[in-house]
């Protein structure tokens, strides 16, 4: 042991919870996010078991209301938008590019006391007696007529949103500022760029969110007339500022995902990604393009069908750099030497329900389709496929891949393999039946159902039992591992990233001298020499 | 037929339910495609190409470009054709509402309170005729809710503070879902009503044997007499305000200027909000009824309002 590594230089309750160091940092957002992800699981649990049947048995309308409310706050605000980047980005993007830490480590650490504090006032929230009125807080039912806790519920989101913005500004001045020496934008990871144009969308969106909940907050607590038409409001305007937000951080919870899944494929075909400078840009084209599409969330809310037609034909804009990452992930694998390592599974399974995900999202954004699907099951069960089978699925990933390095330690690969597959299989079993009752129009949000969709619920209930049980799975070898792990060599995967020439776990400062880089990423292959991208 | 290839699908029943489900199919179809070439290629790459299998792997980087160009424009153009597919059918399922057969419809927590013209009332249920098109004037009481109707393939939110016009059309007799599917608060789940179509015999019969003593414009012309409209509006009125005879569904001349149809909207509007659209020649005196009259009160003097149309004025 020649140098302390950033796990054992020091082992007060101070040197954890007044670090500058990202390395610590990540594994805070990582145990709080441990936290939220079950707090957000559980009610998502007493929802599927409340609807094995088509009547009321388990709990009262209104606990329902509160149940799903919370599954979707709790998740996407406090496990989705940050996951990724504040856990894997915080620790690994300073090691990708060869940095001692983010440009701003204090502003780090100030980002997940925010989270912190905005998770615990929406907590203190849902202990109090909870929320009604499902994530999307539509007007004027939040301002006017829900009994619940809204406005301590939005103050706490309006917290946490500020710890993204901090976080989306600390990402973009590292990226641009702390690059090694011979780092050139095009010999960065696309994990680096996905999260790039992720931070562009956390720094830009965010605030019209902080806003868009100032104003609810306003209506309700002082009556001003902004959203409710009895006192002068309009409710339309509350959808088009919320999803003037909403749906430009739904790719604020996708990108960071495709940019995990980059280094995966990569990395177990011993392969560059096809189209490195296409799927790059890509994600700063899904950045950028995200920004105009959402109307499709109001196809029936009565705005004009001018506005419908532009937005349905924004959406399918948006849907082509997705399509490109695709087919050059599959692209990726022709030609590779590939290895079925559990990383690798997360990814291939990432590339099945990603694509689901997507194709079903077609659907949506065609609008005659739309107009039957929407506010049903067939958009719950889309969504999840994204959320969950694309971005929970790359983090599970993303987690066993960098695990070694995070830890200094190996789990087992066994149990690691079996979790990968029982995912995928809960989870197509969880979801797939939902794409269904979609269709045949049970509407989403729904505590009591006509009997005739009972039995595609039981699927659905069904699959949610293995979902569980094959997310708890990891706690336990990923837990078993941090003690009796067998110990990580620097580069387990013998992959050419800076983050691997490193010790693992890595020292405080991350390297021992400088790297200096001299060519593009991925070059697995020994018998690969020109730079790879010649497009 | 194709429409019993999927299993779970039953077919639309309004007249544009076929063109929604030949959509759907087409969608399908296509996802099918695109996803099946996907697992057929990661399959065949993950077994040929597996680490330690012998198989050549050289030139894999050449022209990379060609397929990026390849499959970008693939896309665009399925997707620009989607788009164009969706959007016809769409505009077909929201066109102006054509039929003379007019409904209101008042939704609020957490029922449907459908008012036929003739005074017939109902609750969680929409009698009508099938093969003519009907349309639905939706308002709403309290929050968002939103019309739903799956085996028509139909839906509208219902947006407080305004009235959505929607034309509806069955074209086979049954009972139907009516769904509320935009969450509105605890019972959400239990705002669910009928459709029930019928054929024209029948429907007439039914507006028959329900035929209230009051139909809802006579209602509405007591409520003229209880707000004190006819005070200012009656033929013998001493205040200058405008005559509402043969008003509905003529071109208003506005004081700034511009000119409006006098509908349903208008004269709701012109009740709620008097001073947004106040007609040329006169003073804005009339005072507002926001949150002094309901929604169900509403209707029934825009009904009534409508049937002094044919009085001379």
């Amino acid at each position: 042991m020649t140098e302390p590594d950033y796990l054992n230089s020091s082992y007060t309750l101070r040197s954890w919870f007044l670090t500058t160091d990202h390395k610590r940092i990540a594994i805070l957002y990582f145990a709080s996010l441990i936290a939220f992800f079950f707090i957000g699981g559980a009610a998502a649990t007493a929802i599927r078991i409340e609807l094995a049947t088509p009547q009321a048995d388990l709990v009262s309308s209104d606990t329902y209301n509160r149940l799903f409310t919370m599954h979707g706050v709790i998740m996407v605000w406090f496990f989705l938008i940050p996951s990724i980047p504040n856990t894997l980005g915080n620790f690994i993007v300073p090691l990708m590019i060869g940095a001692r830490d983010l440009a701003f480590p204090r502003l780090n650490l100030l980002s997940w006391y925010l989270f912190v504090a905005g998770g615990c006032v929406t907590l203190f929230a849902i202990v109090a007696g909870g929320i009604d009125t499902g994530w999307t807080f539509y007007t004027p039912f939040s301002t006017l007529y829900s009994n619940s806790y809204v406005i301590i519920a939005v103050t706490g989101i309006f917290i946490a949103g500020f710890s993204s913005i901090l976080t989306g500004l600390n990402f973009i001045v590292t990226i641009h500022r702390l690059r090694a020496p011979g780092l050139t934008w095009y010999r960065l990871p696309l994990f680096v760029w996905s999260l790039y144009a992720t931070s562009v969308i956390l720094v830009l969106a965010t605030p019209v969110l902080a806003i868009t909940l100032v104003l609810l907050a306003t209506e309700r607590f002082f009556g001003v007339g902004i959203f409710d038409p009895k006192i002068g409001g309009d409710p339309l305007l509350f959808q088009h500022l919320f999803w003037f937000y909403s749906h430009p951080a739904v790719y604020i919870m996708i990108l960071p995902g495709m940019g995990v899944v980059n280094e995966l494929i990569s990395c177990f075909s011993r392969k560059p990604v096809f189209g490195y400078k296409f799927v790059a840009w890509a994600s700063l084209a899904i950045a950028a393009v995200g920004f105009l599409v959402w109307g499709h969330h109001m196809f029936v809310s009565g705005q004009s069908l001018l506005a419908s037609l532009v937005f349905s034909f924004m959406s399918f804009i948006v849907a082509v750099p997705s399509a490109i990452k695709v087919f050059n992930w599959t692209a990726t694998l022709h030609k590779g030497s590939l290895r079925f390592d559990a990383p690798m599974l997360y990814a291939l399974g990432f590339l099945g329900l990603f694509t689901i995900g997507g194709l079903t999202g077609l659907f949506l954004a065609c609008l005659a389709f739309d107009v039957h699907a929407t506010d049903t099951y067939f958009v719950v069960a889309h969504f999840h496929y994204i959320m969950v089978g694309g971005m929970v699925t790359a983090y599970f990933g993303g987690l066993h891949y960098w695990w070694p390095k995070i830890t200094g330690r190996l789990y087992s690969e066994y149990w690691a393999r079996t979790a990968a597959v029982l995912i995928f299989f809960g989870f197509n079993l969880t979801f797939f039946p939902q794409f269904v009752l979609g269709a045949e129009g049970m509407p989403r949000r729904y505590h009591v159902y006509p009997p005739e969709f009972q039995v595609w619920n039981v699927l659905s209930s069904g699959g949610a039992t293995i979902l569980a049980a094959a997310y708890l799975l990891p706690m336990f070898y990923l837990g078993y591992s941090l003690f009796f792990g067998s110990r990580a060599p620097a580069n387990p995967w013998d992959a050419p990233g800076l983050e691997w020439q490193t010790s693992s776990p890595p020292p405080e400062l991350n390297f021992e001298s400088q790297p200096v880089v001299t060519r593009a990423p991925y070059q697995y292959r020994t018998d690969f020499t020109a730079e790879p991208q010649n497009a | 037929m194709w429409r019993e290839w999927i299993p779970f699908w039953k077919p639309g029943l309004s007249p544009y339910g076929g063109d929604v489900d030949l959509l759907f199919a087409g969608l399908l179809l296509a996802s099918s495609l695109v996803l099946g070439l996907l697992i057929f290629l990661l399959l065949l790459f993950c077994v040929r190409y597996r680490a330690g299998n012998p198989v050549d792997r050289g030139n894999h980087d050449s022209k990379s470009w060609h397929w990026e160009v390849g499959w970008t424009s693939a896309s665009l153009v399925i997707f620009l054709l989607l788009f164009v597919w969706g959007a016809s059918v769409f505009l077909e399922i929201y066109r102006t509402p054509q039929g003379e057969l007019s409904v209101f419809v008042v939704a609020k927590q957490w029922m449907w309170k459908v008012q036929h013209t003739g005074g017939q009332a109902e609750i969680n249920s929409l009698h009508m005729p099938v093969h003519r098109p009907m349309r639905l004037v939706m308002a709403s009481q309290d929050v968002i809710h939103s019309f739903f109707v799956p085996a028509l393939r139909l839906k509208h939110d219902v947006v407080p503070g305004r009235y959505q016009s929607l034309e509806i059309e069955a074209v086979t007799a049954g009972h139907y879902h009516l769904f509320c599917a935009e969450y509105c608060g605890t019972d959400h789940s239990g705002m669910i009503g009928e459709i029930v179509a019928m054929e024209p015999a029948d429907y007439a019969k039914w507006l028959n044997d329900q035929a209230p003593a009051n139909s809802l414009a006579r209602e509405g012309g007591a409520l003229f007499r209880e707000f004190g409209c006819s005070g200012c509006h009656g033929a013998n009125s001493s205040v200058h305000a405008p005559p509402l005879e043969g008003l509905y569904g003529k071109p208003v001349p506005l004081a700034d200027g511009s000119i409006v149809t006098a509908d349903d909207k208008y004269i709701r509007d012109s009740i709620l909000l008097p001073r947004s659209q106040v007609a040329a020649g006169y003073q804005p005196l009339m005072p507002s009824f926001e949150g002094k009259v309901s929604e169900d009160q509403l209707l029934r003097l825009v009904v009534y309002i409508k049937s002094l149309a044919d009085h001379a004025p």
